[in-house]
């Protein structure tokens, strides 16, 4: 592949107007429409993620010892089933009480000792495999007066994938709360499975599967 | 998409999501590791509820003071052409998002990354690792001092090189702004034969090159660069606000 790409470089400009960066609008205190920036196009982490975005603890949503936690284990495969090595998976859940350790929640940011509620683990060390020591999560309102079963939203960075993917982390043993969640109940049932950790030794587990039969449900958010 | 989504009472914001014309795909066949990674099925939409308007607050407790100046490590110089990198984080509803965590990753200056993995034949720097934390100001500003990172060679395709860049990841303050992505440096004659620039739509390319930044370069000392990042907003009412970033 000498010429993989035909045409020159193009770099196109945003439309003048509301979407320009450092607009003179600013300070007019008038609008002509709706301020709107051109948002940041997102990139592949490639293959060296483990200098900038691996933490120490960051496997660690919960503390060392906290009661009642356990490890989430599972592999990441790619659609040939080999498993990627170079991979980081991100975790965001609730805690038991069902609150968010954040301010953007509009019940207010919650605290739950010992509990960050947020992980994150490369897939380097076992090869192809991500573990986060964590909670289940309690059950948080869906907006439409129901609750929404125990569920992980979860992001997996890779070289070869060019935006995040994003999932979710359900729970086999929740068969109750998952018959009534409006997110899992709106996927064919034989998709759901892959979604669905299943108990372990330690916790649980759930392989992500990037491509192939098993193909893991992924989100657009 | 607008609107809001009723909570026992209190509204959520609904994230914008940019148009797929000017996003970058997950997969883009001249790239050759996305064929068997890239997810293949259309992604099923989810509805911005808790878990995806809330988000970790990660903040001055992650960061430590050297790590905004990656030029001094190991209790000496790095070798190369000195830069400040600066600019602001903001959401597409032009508000700056202040108390965020930024983290940067790059090459050495001669385009060789600190990583067990990297086998280019060009030398390390032993005051060099290529790591960087910041966290922005009350405006969202952010900047750090480091070398222009090199070009490197990948085995992509044939003479494959990746235009000098640096990598960045940034939260925002909910789920759906987490952003990783690549800044770029002005006019690289690079850009034509790369596959990830070029994976990102042509009218999307230009935010992701920075700007030479003849204001902040520092008489003597190092070259400035400006680049500001845009995360997704929501239809929370955006403020009007002057220079200063005060509400006008
Ligand atoms: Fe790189």
């Amino acid at each position: 592949m000498s010429e993989p790409f035909g045409n020159p470089l193009l770099v196109v400009p945003d439309a003048p107007g509301p979407h320009q960066p450092r607009s003179g609008r600013r300070g007019s205190g008038f609008l002509d429409g709706p301020l709107r920036l051109g948002t940041t196009p997102s990139a592949t982490v490639g293959p060296y993620l483990a200098i900038g975005m691996t933490w120490p603890d960051g496997a660690w949503a919960a503390e060392e010892g906290t009661a009642g936690a356990f490890w989430i284990r599972g592999r990441i495969l790619d659609g040939a089933g080999d498993l990627v090595a170079d991979a980081m998976v991100e975790t965001w859940q609730a805690d038991p009480d069902g609150g968010f350790a954040s301010p953007e929640d509009p019940r207010g940011a919650a605290s739950y000792p010992g509990f960050r509620g947020f992980a994150r683990s490369h897939t380097a060390d076992p090869p192809g495999e991500f573990a986060v020591h964590t909670l289940k999560p309690g059950r948080v309102p869906d907006g439409d007066g129901g609750l929404q079963a125990p569920h992980i939203d979860v992001s997996v960075f890779a070289r070869g994938i060019l935006d995040r993917v994003v999932m979710r982390i359900y729970f086999a043993d929740e068969a109750e709360a998952n018959a009534e969640d409006a997110v899992l109940r709106a996927l064919p049932e034989d998709r759901r499975s892959t979604l669905l950790a299943t108990p372990a030794d330690d916790g649980y587990r759930l392989d992500i599967h990037l491509q192939g039969e098993r193909e893991t449900v992924f989100f657009a958010v | 998409m607008t609107g809001t989504t009723s909570v026992g009472g209190p509204h959520l914001p609904r994230y914008h999501r940019e148009d797929a014309a000017l996003r970058t795909p997950v997969g883009f066949p001249d790239y050759r590791s996305t064929a068997l990674r890239a997810p293949l099925r259309t992604p099923v939409d989810l509805a911005h509820r808790l878990t995806e308007v809330t988000g970790p607050v990660l903040g001055e407790d992650r960061v430590l003071p050297h790590d905004a100046d990656l030029t001094l490590r190991n209790g000496g110089e790095a070798v190369g052409q000195r830069i400040l990198v600066h600019g602001r984080v903001l959401d597409s509803d032009g508000r700056a998002v202040p108390g965020a965590l930024v983290e940067v990753w790059q090459a050495n200056a001669a385009g060789r990354y600190r990583h067990v993995g990297d086998s280019f034949p060009a030398p390390l720097d032993p005051h060099f690792d290529g790591l960087g934390r910041v966290v922005t100001d009350s405006l969202g500003r952010y900047e750090f001092m480091t070398v222009k990172p090199g070009a490197y060679p990948w085995g992509n395709h044939h003479n494959a090189w990746r235009p000098a860049h640096i990598h960045f990841s940034l939260f925002g303050r909910a789920f759906t702004q987490r952003l990783v992505t690549q800044m770029y440096f002005p006019d690289d004659p690079l850009f034509g034969q790369d596959p990830i620039f070029n994976a990102m739509p042509a009218a999307a390319r230009h935010r992701a090159i920075s700007r030479f930044s003849l204001e902040r370069t520092q008489e003597n000392w190092a070259l400035a660069f400006e680049w500001d990042i845009v995360l997704r907003g929501s239809d929370q009412t955006p403020f009007e606000t002057d220079d200063d970033g005060d509400v006008a």
